[in-house]
């Protein structure tokens, strides 16, 4: 009855491959963005935004990164912690050597360097494949684990090994430091996270996207149709850790405030694949999606207990959050491989047609 | 410069020189074990079960567990294996047979999920602080014998580590290779309708498969707990298993062997002669380094079956 | 539109492909000239995948030259090929069965399509452009092929015949000189038969594309082919229009199995 298309037809291709062709999707995802920037930073309060919102933003980021690389291009990567770590670091780095440029163009900038050592790390993809890639990426985890914790240059030389986030201003606002507020650092991460997602919507859908893809389903296929494999493995390489530097540079800077490496240790690699298992491999949306519901889990399971009057101890939170978490993995690759984001799409289609049942 | 500096300690102290070889060949035996756990999975099912690492954990634990029971040792050893069993079986039963037409990734993964649920359930059961692996009650020794005027220190309980490893590896390798029963494991491995057509029996070589993970896990379980403690942190052995494997191939024997030794021995003598030289603590990722350096030259490990692509 | 058989464009000179010790193909030489419809035949297993694969630039043959248009080359990477205007369907589809159809075809048309990684986030621009104009390139070949209506289809989930129309359109959106069909018929019924004829003669004949074909329905060969060469076993038994071949007595011992006496 609401959700309907009829009446809407496209008659140029350019109207047909538009991002949201149903109206109501448009208005939809204009209401959700009009929301996130202005209706949100004014009314959420700091356990919100702390505790949920800006992390759910930058695993949405991280997510979104392993998802080009694993769920358009096919290779898999064990790896995205130590990219985050690369680019949390490069942006320390920059942000002490360079105190009065613009911090959020470091963060920016930092994402290169990710995006380097992602090339890097990607020049194997040429010759191995499926899990032999995903140990290649391992060496990367826990080599930069190793580097960022051992080699004093990275964290000045802090007695404490950890990096602290330096305040830094922007129009004379605290953007980053311990006395930047919640509401700003909300707002800086919403807009990096929001434009590049456009960014990577964009790219998916053109050549790039169908390149990748293709790798994906069959490579040798894919290489005689004219599809050059090693140049479309590197750019999902590149692009992936561009996308994981930035998140991992956001991480300590707008959410932790301050890190030691261990932050970025195996455990968080394997989050955020169960992330875009859960949200749907090869999709947009399942990157926040995904993030989403890993985000919202553990506290879940925290708060209801409490709620329905049985608490249980943290100790026990973290086993069941363990538990949860893989049994859902198992589940959703056994009877939804695409995800919630496909699970979605078909209460789309199911609206479609409400209130008929088919 | 200071990175030739080690290849001269190595000749000016050859007894040291040996026992970093001997650590690390002990570890490496170990690696290969666990390996092996791996292969096997994956010549009969064509899946890399990731959960075999946490496997291991659980066999210890249980063991430890059904001991502070007050099971005896000896008692609490075939109970385990049991316990292995039924949960190897439920594994295959739950998990792995519904994904059966999948992707290779999507059941790497799904395998990995079955890990995560492992450790959060196995933590829940028996509490997660580490606990002692009953050593003195399963009559391992713990003493250590020295040689060279007190220069080189073998513990005895690695050499009963190794020799019960190199045993069971041996026996293992003779077991796929000459009785009836291994070669119709290969042959499930190979070509599963083939293997039915010609009348062996899948469920009959399936209980094999679990009875047989379930002893390896054990074992491994005990010889690591025995040298460190039992607790979920052993489930990063798994990971490790990993370049053993990539070196060692998936699907060989003598591979996990190999593969299992050269990581564990170049780990040790990286670690003790070139660690200290950019600070410590390389063996985290050393392994894997190894492995890469190696697929470059041989994409499918150094036993591995070439991959001929067909169009 | 005047089809006329022009100039070699394709020699295939003195080729042997070994796979360890097994020979695939031994001391093969054939020219296929310009618009042609060319047919290879022959038992199962006589090498002609094989001999498709090294056109293609997927096997690398240890003795013997290609040249294709002029060029000589040993040695080609597939996407060389590609990019040279070789194009091919697989005896087992080779669609990407994660995509749609349209976005199947739409791959074919990747090596034409040149803009950056900028233009391409940006999207709105050249990108869109040059996007639009492909996507009318490959709407003409899904009218052409009269498959409209699974535009949007996964791939996975259409029927094989309809599988391999779409293999076809993206073989055709690579706008190639030379088509390769590796078995375009195998496991369709008589209707779909009848359509895949139809379409390769209007390929043949509408877009002046030279064609290659390996297929085992004689009929479909005879038919559509103007010359033909026969493999078995990896060598060249006999060459010439389908006539000749008709008669060959060395062909017609070759399908019925009678021992060769080399």
């Amino acid at each position: 009855m609401f959700y309907r298309e009829a009446g809407q037809f496209k008659t140029t291709y350019i109207s047909d491959q538009e991002l949201f062709p149903v109206k109501q999707d448009r208005w939809g995802i204009l209401l959700i963005i009009g929301f996130s920037f202005i209706v949100i930073p004014l009314i959420a309060n700091d356990y919100w935004l702390q505790a949920i919102l800006i992390p759910f933003l930058i695993f949405s980021l991280a997510a979104l990164g392993l998802n080009i690389l694993t769920g358009y291009a096919g290779q898999l990567s064990l790896g995205t912690g130590g990219f985050m770590a690369v680019g949390a670091y490069s942006c320390y780095k920059l942000v002490t050597i360079f105190p009065e440029t613009n911090v959020i163009l470091l963060i920016l900038v930092s994402g290169f360097f990710s995006a380097g050592i992602g090339l890097i790390f990607g020049i194997p993809s040429l010759k191995i494949k499926g899990f032999y890639l995903a140990v290649a990426t391992l060496a990367a985890q826990f080599f930069f684990e190793w580097l960022f914790g051992r080699v004093k240059w990275f964290y000045n030389y802090n007695d404490s090994g950890a990096i602290e986030v330096p305040v830094r201003k922007f129009f004379d606002i605290a953007v980053t430091g311990p006395i930047a507020t919640a509401q700003t650092r909300y707002v800086v991460v919403l807009c990096i996270v929001t434009f590049l997602a456009l960014i990577a919507v964009n790219i998916v859908r053109g050549r790039i996207g169908r390149a990748w893809m293709a790798i994906r389903d069959m490579d040798i296929a894919a290489e005689l149709i004219g599809i050059r494999p090693l140049t479309t493995k590197l750019i999902a390489f590149a692009i992936s850790s561009y996308y994981a530097g930035v998140a991992g540079a956001l991480f300590v800077f707008a959410y932790l405030g301050s890190a030691e490496v261990e932050v970025f240790d195996i455990n968080i690699s394997f989050e955020i694949l169960f992330m875009i298992i859960i949200g749907g491999l090869g999709s947009i949306s399942g990157a926040f999606l995904g993030a989403a519901f890993i985000v919202l889990i553990p506290i879940l399971i925290t708060n209801l207990p409490r709620m329905l009057g049985m608490p249980i101890n943290a100790a026990t939170v973290e086993h069941f959050n363990f538990m949860i978490l893989g049994a859902l993995i198992v589940l959703f690759l056994i009877f939804e491989p695409h995800g919630l984001a496909k699970i979605w799409t078909i209460m789309r289609e199911k609206l479609r047609v409400w209130p008929f049942p088919y | 410069m200071i990175f030739i500096q080690p290849f001269f300690d190595m000749v000016g102290d050859p007894v040291l020189f040996l026992q970093v070889i001997w650590e690390g060949f002990v570890t490496g035996i170990l690696y290969s074990l666990i390996a092996f756990g791996f292969v096997l999975i994956f010549k009969a099912s064509g899946v890399f079960n990731f959960a075999q690492g946490i496997m291991v954990v659980f066999a210890a634990l249980t063991l430890v567990g059904l001991h502070e029971a007050g099971v005896s040792a000896f008692v609490a050893l075939p109970a385990t294996i049991l316990v292995m069993y039924v949960l190897a079986f439920s594994v295959e039963r739950l998990v792995l047979r519904s994904l059966v037409n999948q992707p290779d990734i999507i059941l790497f993964m799904a395998t990995i999920g079955l890990t995560f649920f492992l450790i959060g359930f196995g933590e829940f059961i028996f509490g997660g602080e580490p606990k002692m692996m009953i050593t003195e009650e399963l009559l391992l020794p713990y003493d250590s014998i020295t040689f060279f005027d007190d220069m080189l220190i073998l513990q005895e309980i690695d050499i009963a580590a190794s020799i019960i490893a190199a045993l069971s590896l041996v026996f293992l390798a003779l077991f796929l290779g000459k009785t009836k029963i291994g070669i119709a494991l290969r042959a499930v491995a190979d070509d599963h309708q083939a293997a039915l057509s010609v009348g062996i029996s899948l469920n009959t070589i399936w209980v094999v498969v679990w009875f047989i993970s379930g002893v390896i896990a054990l074992i491994t379980g005990i010889m690591w707990g025995a040298k460190s403690d039992v607790s979920f942190a052993l489930s990063i052995i798994a990971l490790k298993a990993l370049p053993v494997l990539i070196l060692g191939g998936f699907t060989s024997v003598r591979g996990a062997i190999v593969g299992g030794l050269i990581i564990g021995i170049g780990e040790k003598i990286g670690e003790f002669y070139w660690g200290g030289l950019v600070g410590g603590s390389i063996e985290g990722w050393l392994a894997y380094m190894i492995a890469l350096f190696f697929l470059f030259f041989r994409p499918q490990g150094l036993f591995g079956e070439k991959i001929i692509e067909r169009v | 539109m005047e089809r006329k058989i022009g100039e070699t464009l394709l020699g295939v000179e003195h080729i042997s492909l070994s796979f360890g010790g097994v020979k695939a193909l031994t001391d093969i030489s054939f020219n296929i000239r310009e618009k042609e419809v060319f047919a290879i035949i022959g038992p199962n297993g006589a090498g002609k995948t094989s001999m498709l694969n090294v056109i293609n630039g997927f096997y690398h043959p240890q003795q013997g030259e290609i040249h294709f248009k002029g060029l000589h080359r040993k040695q080609m990477r597939p996407h060389e090929a590609a990019v040279q205007g070789i194009a091919r369907t697989f005896q087992n589809v080779a669609l990407f069965k994660g995509m749609s159809t349209l976005n199947n075809i739409m791959a074919g048309r990747n090596l034409k399509m040149k803009t950056n990684l900028f233009w391409q986030a940006l999207y709105y621009g050249p990108a869109r452009t040059e996007e639009m104009i492909n996507r009318e390139y490959v709407e003409d070949i899904i009218d052409f092929l009269e498959i409209q209506a699974i535009r949007r289809t996964p791939v996975g989930k259409l029927p094989y015949g309809l599988q391999k129309r779409v293999e076809l359109g993206r073989a055709l959106a690579m706008d190639p000189e030379l088509l390769l069909l590796d078995e375009p018929m195998a496991g369709m019924n008589i209707e779909e038969k009848q359509d895949m004829c139809r379409f390769i003669i209007d390929i043949n004949e509408q877009y002046g594309t030279t064609i290659v074909l390996i297929e085992h329905d004689m009929g479909v060969v005879m038919d559509l082919s103007e010359r033909l060469i026969v493999l078995d076993y990896g060598r060249k038994i006999a060459e010439g229009t389908p006539d000749e071949i008709r008669g060959n007595q060395v062909v017609i011992d070759a399908y019925l199995g009678v021992a060769h006496t080399n």
